[in-house]
């Protein structure tokens, strides 16, 4: 108990803030801001996964995030029939097309020597299989991005609810997380973190891009909800009947009976959309109690000492006999896919999913902030990272409106600099990130909540 | 004459406007291989000083305009320049002593000093975008056109225009003088040959009494110089918003990995690999060939090997193969 006792401390002070900003602005922003605040705990245990167990860089969280979003499109919107007539041989003979050249090249590489022949064998199937895709795939997708453009103008997906599409996320990030280390995890830390950052920007480009399968920068919107819908919630009586027992003492003050109604139904339409966060806030808890679990589970098997062992001295973990290169990729690969189910999470919560908003700012530098904020190879530290680091980043707002005005007291309110000052609060939150990253890198290298190992 | 006006075509619209985007590159990847060769990180701020430095060159451009100083033909941003590149210098002197110095003498992996330039990196983009906001600026003034397509046309007779805008011409230029002089100073003077050796070797370099704070004041004073010229230029050329810097961070890596990074020369071509491929494999051909192939073998679609949207991709896909296959990059650079 003892030694747990600042987790507790840490813990009780952050949701005792969401509870504050839920007594004083209102309980709505409060179960949002603690929603994404669990979405980015998710993030920051994937994160966490592969930084502080194993040291590895990635800074192409966005695109993960983004896989795990279209993961959610690809499974929840309904298929459009019309659009598969229209262009779905000629995707799907392309997509059989990248197969074979991909297996092609890979029989090549491994069947011949390295020779200057065989590199321009590879280079010249790889140049004539696009250009044959090219040749079969327009036409598809011209057809099939012309069907309805308004409403469709893309495939659409499976039809099926969109909780699996957590799992389905997972399995995309997952995928492409084994063709990037492949591919990028020999090379040193920092370049690592260059050419993930740079591929993730890859991945964005092409789903922003290729609308015939995410509809691009046109959105899609209107996903299915695992929750209720708050016009529905409205009319059910038991949902009425409960926030009438919750609100009793309030109501029963009003004796006028209609006033009362309109009070109840203010009541009812306040209830519901914080109902439906409420739903949401479970959904995600379940998630991030069973990720925690695990994740704590492995740090203290033997698999986690020797993640650790690899991570503290790669060479002598190669001299016992750990295959360093193959437990990079395994643990590149987990933590990739636990943020795919962080960005299928995230989809889910909005309800519409929009490539132009992934920005590595906000999805790659903000999630690396809370990770270190956090504490890099504490699953606890990791997920306080994210619950304190998107509270400020959503009340640093407020919090610099506050210091503007306390700091311009003394100026009169039209003052130019004061009228520049307010304008410009929104930006004090990436003030607020920098300053706070580089003190705790200063004065606290391994977060707030460091890394215990205990020795059984 | 069909084969001159396509020639004239591919000038206008590849080899120019490549040229000039690979020299605001160029500066930009210079800017990080010296920092990745001597301070030995990889500065994710990069984008986001430019920003800086570019933003104190718009405010004194205004001033200089409120008070009615101008360049004749020429924008008046270029006199504005080096009081921008004074107070980046100032900036960057400061960051150091604050922020990087407390790591260096520990001697901390690149990856935390990396980490900590993600902190500069959201301080900077906050000061910014609390001075100058985050919209889109306009500051250059002067003639804006050296050769203007019809003018042009009408002159040689040809079909095809040929407009050469006047900040292409000056980007181009002061490229040219600026990285001349760096070489210059780098491979004949003491104080350059001290920081290639100190970039080659630390130890050595300390052993043979080359003192590695001037030689780190050297170097942030060399990078705001940079980092105030490439942004500026490419703020004339284009405009300024900061969001475009912060993003233009990704091909400057690019182009500083491709060229080899921690060697300015490799940099420099680098700056050029990245804007003409970028630029090559987006542009579409069907006027050029309209113009070099007989009538009856005109093509239908556009011949373009990719669509514009994918710019970007095209440089990061180039770095993934040049890591892949030439890790220390085209004209070797460290070794990873």
């Amino acid at each position: 108990m003892r030694k747990n006792l600042n987790v507790i401390a840490a813990y009780s002070i952050m949701m005792g803030l969401i509870i504050l900003v839920g007594i004083f602005q209102s309980w709505n922003i409060a179960l949002s801001i603690f929603n994404l605040c669990l979405i980015s705990a998710v993030m920051t245990m994937g994160a966490n996964i592969q930084w502080g167990y194993a040291g590895l860089i990635n800074f192409g969280i966005m695109g993960f995030t983004a896989l795990g979003g279209l993961a959610a499109v690809l499974i929840s919107v309904d298929p459009v029939q019309e659009a598969w007539s229209a262009g779905g041989f000629n995707i799907l003979l392309s997509l059989f097309l990248i197969i074979a050249m991909v297996l092609a090249v890979r029989y090549i590489l491994k069947n011949y020597k390295k020779s200057k022949n065989r590199t321009y064998i590879v280079a010249a199937i790889i140049i004539l299989g696009i250009v044959i895709i090219r040749f079969i795939s327009e036409p598809g997708i011209e057809a099939i991005e012309g069907v309805n453009p308004a409403k469709t103008g893309f495939l659409g997906g499976l039809g099926l609810p969109i909780i699996f599409s957590w799992v389905v996320g997972a399995f995309f990030a997952g995928g492409l997380a084994f063709v990037i280390g492949k591919v990028a995890l020999g090379l040193r830390a920092d370049y690592l973190a260059i050419a993930t950052l740079l591929i993730s920007e890859i991945v964005i480009a092409i789903i922003k891009h290729e609308d015939w399968l995410t509809r691009g920068v046109k959105n899609v919107i209107g996903l299915k909800r695992p929750a209720p819908y708050e016009v529905n919630l409205q009319q059910t009586d038991w949902f009425i009947s409960l926030v009438e027992k919750f609100n009793s003492s309030k109501l029963n003050l009003i004796t006028d009976l209609t006033e009362r109604q309109a009070t109840l139904n203010q009541l009812v339409i306040e209830g519901s959309s914080v109902f439906v966060k409420l739903c949401y806030s479970g959904l995600f808890l379940v998630v991030v109690v069973i990720l925690l679990i695990l994740t704590q589970k492995a740090l203290y098997s033997p698999w986690g000492r020797m993640m650790r062992a690899i991570r503290d001295n790669e060479e002598a973990a190669n001299a016992m006999g750990k295959n360093v290169v193959k437990q990079h990729l395994l643990i590149f690969v987990l933590g990739s896919a636990i943020v795919g189910i962080a960005g299928a999470m995230l989809v889910t919560q909005d309800g519409l999913f929009t490539p132009g908003s992934y920005r590595p700012l906000r999805y790659t530098f903000l999630i690396w902030v809370m990770v270190i904020i956090g504490g890099s190879g504490n699953n606890f530290g990791a997920i306080l990272g994210g619950f304190v680091v998107w509270f400020l980043w959503i009340e640093a707002a407020p919090i610099g409106l506050y210091l503007v005005n306390l700091t311009t007291a003394g100026l009169d309110d039209t003052h130019f600099l004061k009228v520049h000052l307010i304008e410009s609060v929104p930006y004090f939150r990436f003030l607020m990130m920098g300053v706070g990253l580089l003190v705790i890198m200063r004065y606290r290298p391994k977060g707030i909540l460091p890394e215990k190992i205990e020795i059984k | 004459m069909d084969f001159v006006n396509a020639i004239i075509l591919l000038l206008n619209y590849i080899f120019v406007p490549a040229l000039a985007y690979g020299s605001q590159l160029a500066l930009g990847a210079i800017f990080v291989t010296l920092i990745y060769g001597i301070l030995r990180f990889a500065n994710f701020a990069t984008g986001d000083m430019m920003s800086f430095g570019t933003m104190f060159v718009i405010l004194f451009t205004f001033y200089f305009q409120s008070v009615g100083i101008s360049f004749g033909v020429l924008p008046t941003a270029l006199l504005a320049i080096p009081f921008g590149i004074i107070f980046m210098v100032g900036y960057m002197l400061i960051v150091d002593k604050l922020v990087f110095k407390y790591y260096r003498i520990n001697k901390s992996p690149p990856v935390q000093l990396a980490m900590v330039s993600i902190g500069v990196m959201f301080v900077t983009q906050a000061v910014v975008r609390i001075i100058i906001g985050p919209s889109d600026r306009r500051f250059f003034d002067g003639e804006k056109f050296l050769i203007k397509a019809g003018e042009f046309k009408e002159m040689t007779g040809l079909n095809e225009g040929l407009a050469i805008k006047s900040t292409q011409v000056i980007t181009i230029i002061v490229t040219l003088i600026l990285v001349s002089t760096l070489f210059w100073f780098l491979n004949k003077t003491k104080t350059g040959k001290s920081m290639r050796a100190y970039s080659d070797n630390e130890d050595l370099a300390l052993l043979s009494g080359i003192d590695p704070k001037k030689i780190v004041m050297i170097t942030w004073v060399i990078a705001g110089i940079l980092a105030t010229i490439g942004g500026a230029l490419y703020g004339l050329d284009k405009s300024f918003k900061p969001f475009t810097y912060f993003n233009n961070m990704l091909p400057i890596f690019a182009a500083a990995i491709v060229g080899g990074i921690g060697n300015p020369f490799g940099a420099f071509l680098g700056g050029y690999v990245i804007a003409f491929s970028e630029i090559l494999l987006t542009y579409a051909y069907k006027k050029f060939f309209m113009y070099v192939l007989p009538e009856s073998m005109e093509p239908d679609g556009l011949i373009q090997l990719l669509s514009t949207d994918y710019k970007f991709a095209v440089s990061f896909s180039i770095l993934v193969i040049v890591l892949l296959y030439r890790p220390s990059g085209i004209f070797k650079g460290k070794v990873l």
